[in-house]
């Protein structure tokens, strides 16, 4: 209750020195967003619990025994207090006891594996980092798009996430949680949008000569139905993301333009994801269950 | 294949107008230099009494010239970056192109960590351990000459890249599998692992030297608890060199293979593991950065003590507290990738893991308080860098603890938040640290004193150009600004980083200062001389020496019996006192085995970046053979004897006493 | 940490040289051995990180052969044996040179190189074999992991014969000086690691990867 109090007063007092910032992570626009900057606003004052005194003693110390004032006490040779040094262990211990509780309850409730099972219904989407470029399917619609991300507000949005080549860092500020994509695995992302709108996402981990451009446009509908309406216009377009023309687009290339696939060969994704495994397959010396084995192996070790 | 290998001319970047200019200006200052030592004739000297020398204090001192080299290298690299990104707003491009951008911050982060602030702590400990515990040089003094020469090695290594071919293009932490073959198919890849590898095996051997001269070397009477605070430090960090260095030499040895031979340890395919790489690169990266920081809080430690006049507040809370961090500096590796997607449970006992890491930093901040306290605290420059440490190092550690939330990292992993913390945390901790006990103990290794009035300019440029350069990267961290970007295209961001822009420039301003200071203390050297050995009313034996200390160090190993030893035997009577007579000195002899095989492994590595394998056979057997001579050399060693030491010792008492009655 | 201590005291006690306590001689024998011991524990981890690896990519076959399909325990077995008993026949030596008996030295350090070179030849033979039969280690990141830890061990094996010839001319040329003794000591910890690093490889890749 107490935390929740404080964090309230403190809430009201950065939002007050930051009402000239918008975007970014102070400014967050999902329920993870908002989770995760109380979760940083607490932990500050938490720690400026400590931070605070030990500068301003800093100064004060260095201030009082100047060797100028000569008229205090000077003690050479104390160098020892049970007392203070008990004090000096147990309230950084307290601190950092009370920090650890929060820590442990946050990171179970933030974990990005947990599905937003309260928010209602998921939409899956299913992303690709590409060199450099990101690629969103949607199983669901049997739609794609490269460089642009459209989800109804207020519904949570499961997020599948792999990479073609290199690591990436799947990241909309605004909304919450990044999370890695790495060639040959498969991580997950729940987040959810609170309103419509159109936010900045990024990749946040460095991946070549074209990450800077790998910067992607989140956009949260109003509603389903503007959302639907968006899908509808994704369908009527003739562009077909098959195997042959994801290998077009995994190709190089900066900058690349929002374009939209208005059909997508099903399971794509998974392909993408097995593609390392599956070029064995034509080895001489292949077992099949081994692969299958080895594959489900590497796919389910870091779902644990 | 040719005789060159890959290497042709057309590795020469003639087409980067940057570089050829650098190039034209390195060509100028090092004919120069060339020409100032012929004329004054001291390519002798310089051979005889420093290449070749296995005396701890001259290898501390090279080592602390490459590391102040390095910086202004490593610097170059920041303000070029600093510009680049208050250039290339709203969607400009700046002047610097990805192809050249990425090498340069990969460069800078692996020229800050491995080349100038690891240099800077092994010269600082170098120069003062072995003067600490009263020995006479370190376990194996060769070996020093060794390692100080394979650092050289990599720096020499690194520098090259910048002329022939180039640098990698991955980050300083080159994570696979962008930096395999595949997406890294330039030399610049190889050229970050052999100077990582060749500088680590260095490292390796000073841990392993420092380890045997702290357990085998100290003067009698000085147990464990009783060494100086500084030397407890360095043996911590040293320890964690021993424990941690062999991982990077195994991860970097598994990457070239990946490389060089076609291996599956990190690639894409055929089940190779990314992950690994990272866990093992961290499991070695994150002890590395309390091997850099503990040293710092070892001379912070020793600098409040000594200018508050004070004896050190809670000296065994300190020693366990730096225990205590080395321990756990090696359970928190994980909080370098949260966002890989590892199960709650395993994020969240990571992040706890790293909180308790601030109970004793947090400690040992409260017990530099208590020296303070009730002290008589002179304000001189190497107190002024602690106290600026202490109060923006309080903020790098917060910043810490909030980034090792899980919850928190998951939205500032990445961004240029966990720049500005790990910067606040290095240069606030580290580098002050370095500079402190640079200032500190400049006497002691050159004879005079350095210049106050430049040295207090220094500092606030330091501090100030420190708090504008990286607070306005806090901000753009929240503001949601990711790391590494090029350019950027966000009106809200520029303002912050046109300040961060600045705060650059004064801290060149800071570099500068620091440069006319030793110009300034060097002409003014006569007048800003130490005739006592004991500048600061020092605490510890290495005060107890002539500055320069005398080539032995000490003519009579001397019997302690307390922590602060020096103030105890001024208290007692018994500074400054000669004795009857002298003992023989055993002394190693200089050798140029050491130079000859480190500069015959940067040949390998060199030879081995450009496939230019008769180079590569023929560096790695001349290697191992002047090796095995240096083993069968007997004329290694010889003996001081009491007529040249009674010489010394007199000149050194009869100066010491002179100056104190002319103070009194 | 303070036991840590006092055995190094005692050590340098043991180690001085009466001319060492006289003119305060500061490197001695026993720095010489502590310092290697501490090298052979840095070497340790530069193993345990190859283990980890090897513990992480195991059943990375790619689709390729596993430990069972290649391991052939007895063939292993000889090759343990050879290193096992060239752990034995190098204490004979060190026995020998602690008696000053130049020539058994000699004999016992040559049967170790015999040993030690046999279980090289073994090793490169097995290598070649795999690598003909299409296994080698670019197959799959199991094959990795294997030929090099395997292979890195096999490299101080090398490192450790090439070491021993010129301790077997030092000893020719010497004869046994207390500085001789010393690298004997320290070839003689070298050589009892590795021993104890292949009977971690063996139980670890051959044994536990051929059930």
């Amino acid at each position: 209750m107490l935390i929740r109090n404080l964090c309230n007063i403190a809430l009201a007092g950065i939002a007050l020195l930051l009402s000239g910032c918008s975007g970014g992570v102070l400014d967050p626009k999902g329920q993870i967003g908002i989770d995760e900057k109380n979760l940083i606003i607490i932990a500050t004052i938490l720690m400026l619990l400590v931070v605070v005194p030990v500068i301003v003693m800093t100064l004060y110390f260095a201030w009082k025994y100047r060797d100028s004032r000569t008229h205090e006490v000077y003690a050479p040779k104390w160098a020892h207090s049970t007392k203070i040094e008990a004090t000096v262990w147990t309230i950084p211990i307290i601190i950092v006891a009370i920090l650890g509780v929060i820590t442990w309850q946050s990171t179970q409730d933030l974990d990005p594996y947990k599905p937003l099972e309260d928010k209602g219904e998921h939409l899956v989407v299913e992303v690709v980092s590409l060199n450099w470029k990101w690629l969103f399917i949607y199983p669901e619609q049997g739609i794609a798009s490269v460089n642009e991300l459209v989800f109804p507000a207020n519904k949570p949005v499961q997020f599948k996430i792999t990479s073609e080549s290199t690591m990436n860092s799947f990241f909309i500020p605004q909304l919450g949680s990044q999370i890695y994509s790495m060639a040959g695995m498969e991580t997950k992302l729940h987040l959810i949008a609170n309103e419509p709108g159109t936010f900045d996402g990024y990749s946040a981990n460095y991946s070549g000569a074209g990450f800077t451009g790998m910067q992607f446009d989140a956009i949260a509908t109003p509603d389903e139905s503007s959302f639907n309406t968006w899908v509808n216009q994704v369908k009527a377009q003739d562009e077909v993301l098959d195997p042959a023309s994801y290998q077009t687009l995994a190709l190089p290339s900066e900058y690349h333009p929002v374009t939209y696939y208005g059909q997508v060969t099903p399971g794509l994704f998974h392909s993408i994801v097995m593609k390392y495994m599956q070029a064995h397959d034509d080895m001489a010396h292949s077992k099949h269950a081994m692969v299958s084995h080895s594959a489900a192996q590497q796919h389910s070790a870091h779902e644990e | 294949m040719s005789l060159f290998g890959k290497l042709s001319i057309n590795a020469i970047p003639f087409h980067e107008p940057i570089l050829v200019g650098t190039f034209a200006v390195v060509v100028l200052a090092g004919l120069l230099i060339a020409g100032l030592v012929t004329k004054y004739q001291k390519w002798g000297v310089i051979w005889h009494d420093w290449v070749t020398s296995v005396d701890h204090k001259r290898l501390g001192v090279m080592y602390i010239i490459l590391a102040l080299i390095m910086l202004i290298r490593g610097f170059s690299d920041a303000i070029m970056m600093r510009t680049q990104l208050a250039m290339a707003t709203n969607g400009a491009a700046g002047y610097l192109p990805p192809e050249h951008y990425d090498q340069i911050f990969t460069a800078h982060g692996v020229i800050m960590i491995i080349f100038m602030a690891m240099p800077f702590m092994i010269g600082l400990m170098n120069i003062i351990l072995p003067l600490q515990i009263g020995a006479r040089d370190v376990a194996f003094p060769f070996l020093n000459n060794l390692s100080f020469w394979l650092t050289a090695g990599g720096a020499i290594l690194i520098n090259i890249s910048l002329f022939v071919g180039e640098f990698a293009k991955t980050g300083w932490v080159a994570y696979p599998p962008l930096s395999e073959l595949t997406y890294s198919p330039g030399v610049g890849a190889d050229y970050y692992i052999w100077a990582l590898q060749i500088s680590g095996l260095g490292t390796l051997l000073t841990g392993v030297n420092f380890l045997v001269t702290v357990f085998k070397m100290r003067a009698p009477g000085m147990s464990l608890m009783k060494m100086p605070i500084f030397t407890w430090t360095c043996t911590w960090a040293n320890i964690l060199i021993a424990a941690s260095f062999p991982i990077l030499t195994a991860v970097l040895a598994m990457l070239t293979l990946d490389r060089y031979l076609g291996f599956h340890f990190f690639t894409n395919d055929a089940g190779g593991n990314a992950m690994m790489y990272i866990n093992l690169f961290w499991a070695w990266g994150h002890p590395e950065v309390y091997i850099l920081i503990l040293p710092a809080f070892g001379i912070f430690s020793e600098v409040v003590s000594t200018f508050t006049g004070k004896r050190l507040f809670g000296y065994k809370s300190m020693v366990y507290a730096s225990g205590a961090i080395s321990v756990l500096g090696f359970i928190v590796w994980l909080h370098h990738f949260f966002t890989m997607g590892s199960s709650a449970n395993v994020n969240a006992f990571f992040g706890v893991m790293t909180m308790v890491i601030a109970v004793p930093t947090g400690v040992k901040l409260f017990n530099w308080l208590f020296t303070i306290y009730r002290g008589r605290l002179r304000i001189s420059v190497p107190i002024l860098w602690a106290l600026g440490f202490m109060v923006t190092f309080t903020i790098g550690g917060m910043t810490g603890v909030l980034l090792a939330i899980p919850g928190a990292d998951y939205v500032l992993h990445n961004s240029l938040f966990l720049i500005a913390h790990f910067h606040n945390t290095i240069i606030g901790g580290a580098v002050f640290g370095y500079l402190a006990g640079f200032a500190f103990w400049f006497p002691k290794a050159m004879g005079f004193k350095l210049h106050e009035g430049w040295g207090k300019s220094a500092f606030w440029c330091w501090l100030i150009g420190f708090i504008f350069a990286f607070v306005p990267l806090y901000v753009l961290g929240f503001l949601g600004m990711t790391r590494r970007l090029n350019h950027t295209n966000n009106p809200d961001w520029n303002i912050w980083l046109y300040i961060a822009c600045g705060g650059a420039f004064i801290i060149m301003f800071g570099i500068i200062s620091q440069i006319i200071q030793l110009y300034v203390s060097f002409k003014n050297r006569e007048a800003l001389a130490d005739t006592t050995g004991d500048p600061w009313n020092g605490h510890t034996l290495e005060w107890s020496t002539a500055s320069p200390p005398q080539y032995y160090n000490f003519a009579k190993i001397p019997q302690v019996r307390d922590i602060d030893t020096w103030t105890d035997f001024k208290e007692q009577g018994k500074a400054y006192q000669p004795q009857l007579a002298y003992n023989p000195i055993h002394m190693p002899k200089n050798t140029s085995a050491g130079v000859l095989i480190s500069m015959s492994l940067t040949a390998f590595c060199f030879a081995m970046i450009w496939h230019i394998w008769w180079l590569a056979a023929f560096g790695f057997i001349s290697a191992i053979t002047v090796f095995i001579k240096r083993c069968y050399t007997s004329d290694v060693d010889y003996y001081v004897q009491p007529e040249e030491i009674v010489e010394i010792e007199h000149a050194h008492i009869h100066s010491a006493t002179n100056n104190q009655e002319a103070k009194a | 940490m303070s036991s840590l201590t006092a055995n190094a005291n005692s050590a340098e006690f043991d180690s001085n040289e009466l001319n060492a306590l006289v003119h305060e001689h500061h490197d001695t024998g026993g720095n010489t051995v502590f310092g290697f011991w501490l090298y052979l524990m840095t070497d340790c981890l530069l193993f345990a990180s190859f283990f980890a690896t090897y513990a992480v990519l195991y059943m990375n076959t790619a689709g390729g052969v596993s430990g069972k399909d290649i391991f052939e325990l007895g063939f292993v077995g000889v090759e343990t044996a050879a290193l096992l008993l060239s752990s034995i026949t190098f204490g004979f030596a060190m026995i020998s040179a602690h008696a000053q008996k130049k020539a058994y030295t000699l004999a016992w350090l040559m049967v170790t190189f015999a040993l030690g070179a046999i279980f090289i030849g073994m090793e490169v033979y097995e290598f070649h074999h795999l690598i003909e039969h299409g296994n080698g280690p670019q197959q799959s990141a199991f094959l990795t992991s294997f030929f090099s830890l395997v292979g890195l061990h096999g490299l101080h094996v090398t490192a450790g014969l090439v070491w021993m010839t010129v301790m077997m001319i030092e000893v020719m040329r010497r004869g046994l000086t207390s500085q001789t003794t010393t690298r004997l000591s320290c070839l003689s910890l070298f050589w009892h690691f590795l021993d104890v690093v292949w009977i971690c490889v063996f139980t670890v890749v051959y044994l536990m990867g051929a059930m």
